[in-house]
């Protein structure tokens, strides 16, 4: 297992400034400790791509490298195999924690991150610089992926945009009425729909509460829902505990809350498009989902390759292969998530896709708040007074009592 | 051409083969040794070793932003665990439902039992135990998600309860208890079943003989000879209830037991020292549990 360098709490909150003082607006920067010295490792980036290793070993959320086993019509992997003599062995990691966790084996050539795993991997020195001219479908990703906090350091990216979306509010339309607007239905602890109430069951899901306290309890000062203080931590928690009461189950895995919706286990709460989709292919009970008033959080994968990649050739091809208009169409049309390559959107079966997802949407897109790590120096440029994942895990076991 | 020639260049082979059981005939400790190294290996480097690596690891931490462990010796994650009131509500919550599953194992497998082995023809019981044994054979998250099929709004157990003017557990602590007690049922069935067959029926003749009736005859004769065979079953009962993590995720609603805690701390917290320090829990008290037991004598014969 290949070791961190040891840093001080102080050098990592100093490097944290400069990589995310860009997306931080206001940054104070006065907390931001001493240390000016950039704690970012420095890892060699490719110059150029040679011929395949024959080999790829991937960790991948489920959906993102289908070899045709799950659906015989969804195969990109063996064009892929055929194309470039790579092998791939694919590794689905079920949480963003677990891919980091699989990255730091350091058996692994790449890794499909959403954003609250991009920044540990990056600073934690599991993956490299990429090249992005030796992939030459980065050229037409959408723009406004690009140099964003989750996936780049002083403009410098570390990974190819693979696609994203949001985290809906989802009801069962005959049981709920009238039809909610704002996610004030899954906090109000006196809810009709006590019992029926699901909620996603990961400390991340902390960032919905506080996006909610973000809209409706100004007083409360919550500028982004990944930094909060003790304080406002502390109301967040509230606000969970009350909505505790009404839950009557919380789902991580996606087919739990297909099933549960299906059997009117849960009639509302928090899910992405993919299993809205299920559900109304199903045909079971009927469905809707929404962006509500306040906002959503949400999901932004890159594809990273890994520091001490065996394979790297065939990882840039991979990431070449991912991002190309055909297979990214593919790809988030079998997930259910806006596809990141532009050119994507003329390839997609349904000609209405793009649009259902806002893939080039670009307000749409930022008026997401896309999962990321919480860290003890304020993503918001508050200083040293937030509160990291550690204690957001910890909570999370406090809510659910 | 001729034989001697074939076993000419054997011979010294064998003599060499000879010698070398001769020496091991000779040697105990090297025949011993040689035999026990490889089991001995397992049980010491990769059976106690990976717990003992684990126990140390509690005693460390860990880095907060990137994961990795920090080699600094800390009861800090002792004391999170001892002073968050939560974690001593997810304690008592486990061992409530180990016992409450031991408990109910124990009260469904001794009439069950009593009958495989005291009542039943002999070709009733070989189907029976055959039909307890089966389920052992079936994956347990197929058996864990049949329970969250029948146990759904509108299942199969709202159905049957409904005349009755019941409502189901839906997905709760009962539910838990009620799937737990179905996948358990067989390890505190079988040793019960065992102890019951080497129960001699003269021993129950005699008590009725003696003008004893059925529970007298229970109590006085077939519980104290049955005792230690439900220690041995409510063993596994207590510790498989008192380990498990993915029973609660598929029917427990919104609960949440010791080792989801877990669990939890290493997937989604990716704090593996903390995990190790929680993981304290179930062994203390399996280990409390069994010296309970021993004090009662039932483990004298094992």
């Amino acid at each position: 297992m290949s070791r961190l360098p040891r840093t001080t709490g102080a050098a990592f909150a100093g490097a944290l400034v400069l990589a995310l003082s860009a997306c931080g607006g206001s940054s104070s920067g006065g907390g931001g400790g001493g240390s000016a010295a950039p704690a970012v490792p420095k890892i060699p980036m490719a110059t150029q791509v040679g011929a395949g290793e024959g080999e790829l070993d991937l960790v991948n959320w489920a959906g993102y490298a289908e070899d045709g086993t799950n659906d015989k019509s969804v195969d990109w992997v063996h064009p892929f195999q055929k194309a470039t003599g790579c092998i791939v062995h694919d590794k689905i990691g079920n949480t963003s924690d677990e891919m980091v966790q699989l990255m730091k084996t350091g058996q692994y050539d790449g890794v499909s991150a959403s954003g609250d795993a991009t920044l540990r991997l990056i600073y934690g020195g599991q993956v490299a610089p990429v090249n992005t001219s030796l992939v030459p479908n980065y050229a037409t990703i959408q723009p406004f992926l690009k140099d964003r906090s989750w996936n780049s350091v002083d403009n410098q990216m570390y990974g190819i945009p693979h696609g994203w979306g949001a985290n809906l509010l989802m009801w069962n339309t005959k049981s709920v009425t009238p039809a909610p607007t704002s996610w004030g239905a899954v906090f109000d602890a006196n809810s009709p729909y006590k019992g029926k109430v699901t909620a996603y069951d990961s400390p991340i899901y902390i960032a919905d509460a506080s996006l909610y306290l973000m809209r409706h309890k100004p007083d409360l000062g919550i500028k982004d829902p990944y930094a909060l203080d003790q304080k406002q931590l502390d109301a967040a928690v509230g606000l969970l505990k009350d909505q505790h009461k009404t839950v009557g189950e919380y789902w991580a895995d996606y087919t739990k809350e297909v099933q549960a919706f299906e059997s009117s286990n849960s009639v509302i709460g928090t899910t992405w498009q993919v299993i809205a989709n299920l559900i109304a292919a199903d045909k079971k009970v009927s469905v809707k989902a929404i962006e509500p008033s306040e906002g959503s959080t949400g999901w932004s994968d890159t594809w990273m390759i890994a520091a001490h990649a065996k394979h790297p050739n065939c990882m840039y091809k991979w990431m070449n292969w991912i991002t190309s208009p055909e297979v990214n169409a593919q790809v988030a049309e079998w997930f259910g998530e806006a596809p990141a390559q532009s050119l994507a959107c003329e390839h997609t079966s349904d000609k209405t896709f793009c649009d259902q997802y806002h893939a080039a949407d670009k307000a749409y897109s930022d008026s997401l708040f896309y999962w990321t790590t919480p860290t003890k120096h304020c993503l918001d440029g508050r200083g040293n007074v937030c509160t990291d994942y550690s204690q957001w895990t910890q909570a999370w076991t406090n809510i659910k009592g | 051409m001729t034989t001697a020639t074939a076993t000419v260049p054997r011979a010294p082979a064998q003599s060499r083969g000879h010698a070398v059981s001769t020496f091991l005939h000779h040697h105990v400790w090297v025949r011993l040794a040689a035999l026990l190294s490889l089991p001995m290996l397992w049980l010491v480097v990769a059976y106690l070793g990976s717990l003992a690596a684990m126990l140390v690891a509690a005693f460390w931490t860990t880095n907060a932003f990137t994961g990795a462990v920090v080699h600094q010796t800390t009861l800090d994650n002792f004391h999170e665990l001892v002073t968050q009131s939560v974690y001593r509500k997810v304690a008592l919550r486990s061992l409530g439902v180990a016992a409450g599953v031991t408990v109910i194992d124990a009260l469904i497998a001794l009439p069950m039992a009593f009958y495989m082995a005291k009542v039943a023809s002999r070709r009733a019981r070989q189907l029976l135990v055959v039909a307890i044994l089966t389920p052992l054979w079936a994956s347990y998250l197929v058996k864990a998600y049949a329970w969250r099929v029948m146990l759904a709004n509108g299942g199969l157990v709202s159905w049957l309860l409904h005349p009755l003017g019941m409502k189901g557990p839906g997905y709760s602590l009962g539910a838990v208890i009620i799937t737990l007690s179905y996948l358990w049922l067989p390890f505190m069935l079988l040793p019960i079943f065992a102890g019951l067959e080497r129960l001699p029926d003269s021993l129950l003749e005699a008590s009725a003989d003696q003008g004893a009736r059925a529970w007298r005859t229970f109590r006085a004769i077939v519980l104290p000879l049955l005792f230690p065979a439900i220690v041995a079953g409510s063993i596994f009962t207590f510790s498989l209830s008192l380990g498990d993590y993915i029973t609660v995720t598929v029917v427990g609603g919104t609960t949440q037991l010791a080792a989801n805690v877990i669990y939890d701390n290493i997937t989604t917290g990716g704090n593996l020292p903390f995990a190790a320090a929680a993981a304290f829990f179930p062994i203390i008290a399996m280990l409390a549990y069994l010296l309970a037991v021993r004090r009662t004598g039932a483990l004298d014969n094992v």
